[in-house]
């Protein structure tokens, strides 16, 4: 069974944002990089799903050079191969051109199943995986806790919970699973696997090499155009409950909720 | 030229869900602002006696799609029927809520369409004739507006529990005709096989009027019957910190946070949870914001409107108890 496994680097959770004086972007001197939270599930359960039934596990990221790092991560995770596509005429590009783009390099792959986060934690959207697949011509499913692979290595029957229920759904493969936290629990890199990583297949490929027109990507095709980034609205803090015992304040909070904020 | 504006209602067993109703009351003051018509999308089985009334809430008109291989959803039929609705009849915009299930829709439909989307907003205006989203980002570290270009129609989903509900008009009902559209078996690629209801009758957090939370300082799982009892008083759901889900005390779609749900309840009481930046994220889009933890110094006291310094077992049973005063 052969898997990819998307992987975008984003801004380590811990991180401040900032937005930067164009605002348009955001200040990226401090920022710490790391591989989506959500697609440590999909590499975790890929690796998985080939400890089962053979076959191989590719990373594909696209962005900077700086994806590298992540990528060895996964390759130390147990990943075999890496490819990141890298162009500086991608810079800027929309969830459509990504998609369009990482399509372009996983259709000249073998692939059973694809694996992508249900979201980046940086841009929040939640498009690039079920792009890819409409691009890919696979059904996805997205936002999933598990995934069952059949013996025979030909159907997938996911989880996905909505609100409120929990749907099982299935198809045949190829296709492609957005990943939710619940799925697995990923492992760390193991040292000897950090060295192996660093010897494992990391393949680059530009746009041209992809056969793409540098015209379709990019700040200049983005369909979603950035008007402005702003702070959030500053929430200041609020009075402290008084009382002499934890019972008066607890007393006093429901008053307040009551009378003051009108919520109960 | 691309016209109309179009919103896809949410069905569910074939009762419409409020994200709904938000939507297209949404929907109402866009199409006012462009001075054109709303049309909702209505799919499902056996669902046409739901449509009119939506005219109560502003559409003009429901395009109704009923067809037994629309219940349940699934994104197949769904972005097949809708594609092909919105390519014979050109909508300027076209707004789903951020729901589960909308914001898997709305991510495949874009790329069936070809076009750009701007997922889970807060706000809406028209300006220059264009849509203008606000979104944001970082789970709510920042704030994104948006426009469109060169894509047509401009397509958003907007988050539950923000959007206000207009006042129904019951003298109003919507025309309601019936969308023409092939749906070909061979485009029906995945099926569902089982759904499990989820039976203690909570509302999802994402959905919830109300939330109290649960963090590290709950000390163990059998310790939430506390904040369980207070919910239940107050009519609230459950939530917790990433802490208490990764300790195993609670499932994971309980969890608030960046890495978890983005919540924004009209009152949050967040117990034993320190307000990690990871947590804030997640839910300081509540409307009021209570915390109750003993450090006096935890990050949270910096987003509460109402801070409790004191140990929340003391103060949790004592509130629920206060609160049934005023109920
Ligand atoms: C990649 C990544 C993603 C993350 N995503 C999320 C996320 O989505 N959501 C999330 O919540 N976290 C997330 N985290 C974790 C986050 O950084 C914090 O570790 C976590 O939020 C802390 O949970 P907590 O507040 O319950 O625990 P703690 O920080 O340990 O705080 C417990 C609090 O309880 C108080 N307390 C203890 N006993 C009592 C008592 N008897 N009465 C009153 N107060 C008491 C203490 O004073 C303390 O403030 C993420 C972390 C990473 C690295
Ligand atoms: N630049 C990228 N490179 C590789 N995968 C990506 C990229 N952008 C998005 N993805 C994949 O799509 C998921 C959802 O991202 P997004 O749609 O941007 O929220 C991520 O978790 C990745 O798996």
């Amino acid at each position: 069974m052969n898997i990819i496994c998307c992987l975008k680097q984003v801004p380590d959770t811990e991180a401040q944002i900032k937005v930067a004086s164009d605002a348009k972007s955001i200040v990226t001197d401090d920022i710490k990089w790391v591989m989506n939270p959500y697609d440590e599930y999909g590499v975790e359960e890929g690796l998985r799903l080939k400890e089962k039934f053979g076959g191989e596990v590719t990373v594909v990221g696209l962005g900077p050079k700086r994806v590298t790092e992540s990528i060895r991560t996964a390759l130390a995770m147990g990943a075999d191969k890496g490819m990141l596509i890298m162009d500086d005429a991608l810079e800027g590009s929309d969830s459509l051109a990504v998609a369009k783009a990482l399509a372009a390099a996983i259709k000249g792959l073998e692939y059973d199943l694809v694996f992508s986060g249900q979201r980046g934690v940086d841009d929040d959207m939640g498009v690039v995986g079920a792009n890819l697949a409409e691009f890919l011509g696979i059904p996805h499913f997205s936002v999933i806790d598990k995934v069952e692979v059949s013996e025979d290595g030909k159907s997938v029957k996911v989880n996905r919970p909505i609100e409120g229920q929990t749907l099982v759904i299935e198809s045949n493969l190829p296709a492609l699973v957005t990943a939710q936290k619940g799925l697995n629990e990923p492992r760390y890199a193991s040292l000897p696997g950090i060295m192996k990583a660093k010897k494992k297949p990391l393949e680059e490929k530009t746009l041209s090499d992809l056969g793409l027109d540098a015209a379709e990507f990019g700040e200049g095709a983005r369909k979603v155009k950035i008007i402005e980034l702003t702070p959030p609205p500053a929430r200041e803090a609020g009075k402290i409950v008084e009382g002499e015992t934890p019972q008066e304040k607890a007393a006093e909070l429901a008053k307040l909720l009551h009378e003051e904020a009108k919520i109960i | 030229m691309a016209q109309g504006v179009w919103t896809i209602a949410e069905q569910r067993d074939g009762e419409i869900r409020k994200v709904t109703y938000e939507i297209v009351s949404e929907g109402r003051r866009l199409a006012d602002a462009l001075g054109q018509d709303l049309t909702v999308v209505l799919l499902g089985s056996g669902i046409k006696d739901k449509a009119a009334e939506l005219g109560q809430y502003g559409a003009d008109r429901v395009l109704v799609a009923d067809d037994a291989r629309l219940e349940p959803y699934t994104t197949d039929a769904y972005v097949s029927v809708i594609s092909e609705l919105v390519k014979a009849n050109d909508p300027a915009i076209l707004l789903i809520g951020a729901t589960v299930e909308g914001k898997d829709l709305s991510a495949r439909l874009s790329g069936r369409l070809g076009v750009g989307m701007a997922q889970d907003c807060t706000a809406f205006s028209v300006e220059d004739g264009n849509l203008v989203a606000t979104r944001p980002i970082y789970a709510g570290k920042a704030y994104a507006k948006v426009t469109f270009e060169n894509s047509w129609p401009q397509m958003a989903t907007a988050r539950p529990k923000v959007m206000t509900i207009n006042e129904p008009d019951t003298g109003k009902s919507a025309e309601v005709i019936d969308a023409s559209f092939s749906l070909d078996d061979s485009a029906l690629k995945t099926r569902v096989v089982d759904t499990s209801k989820d039976e203690s009758g909570k509302v999802d957090l994402t959905e919830a009027d109300k939330i109290v939370s649960g963090g590290r300082g709950m000390k163990g799982p059998e310790n939430y019957k506390i904040l369980e009892d207070l919910a239940d008083v107050i009519g609230a759901s459950v939530g917790a910190s990433r802490s208490a889900v990764d300790a195993g005390w609670r499932p994971h779609t309980d969890q608030v946070g960046q890495t978890g749900k983005v919540v924004s309840p009209n009152l949050y009481i967040a117990c034993g949870i320190s307000g990690a930046i990871q947590h804030l994220a997640g839910m300081s889009t509540s409307k009021v914001i209570v915390a109750i933890n003993k450090d006096e110094d935890a990050p949270i006291f910096q987003k509460a409107d109402y801070g409790v310094v004191a140990d929340l077992f003391d103060v949790v049973p004592v509130l629920t108890e206060e609160v049934k005063k005023y109920l």
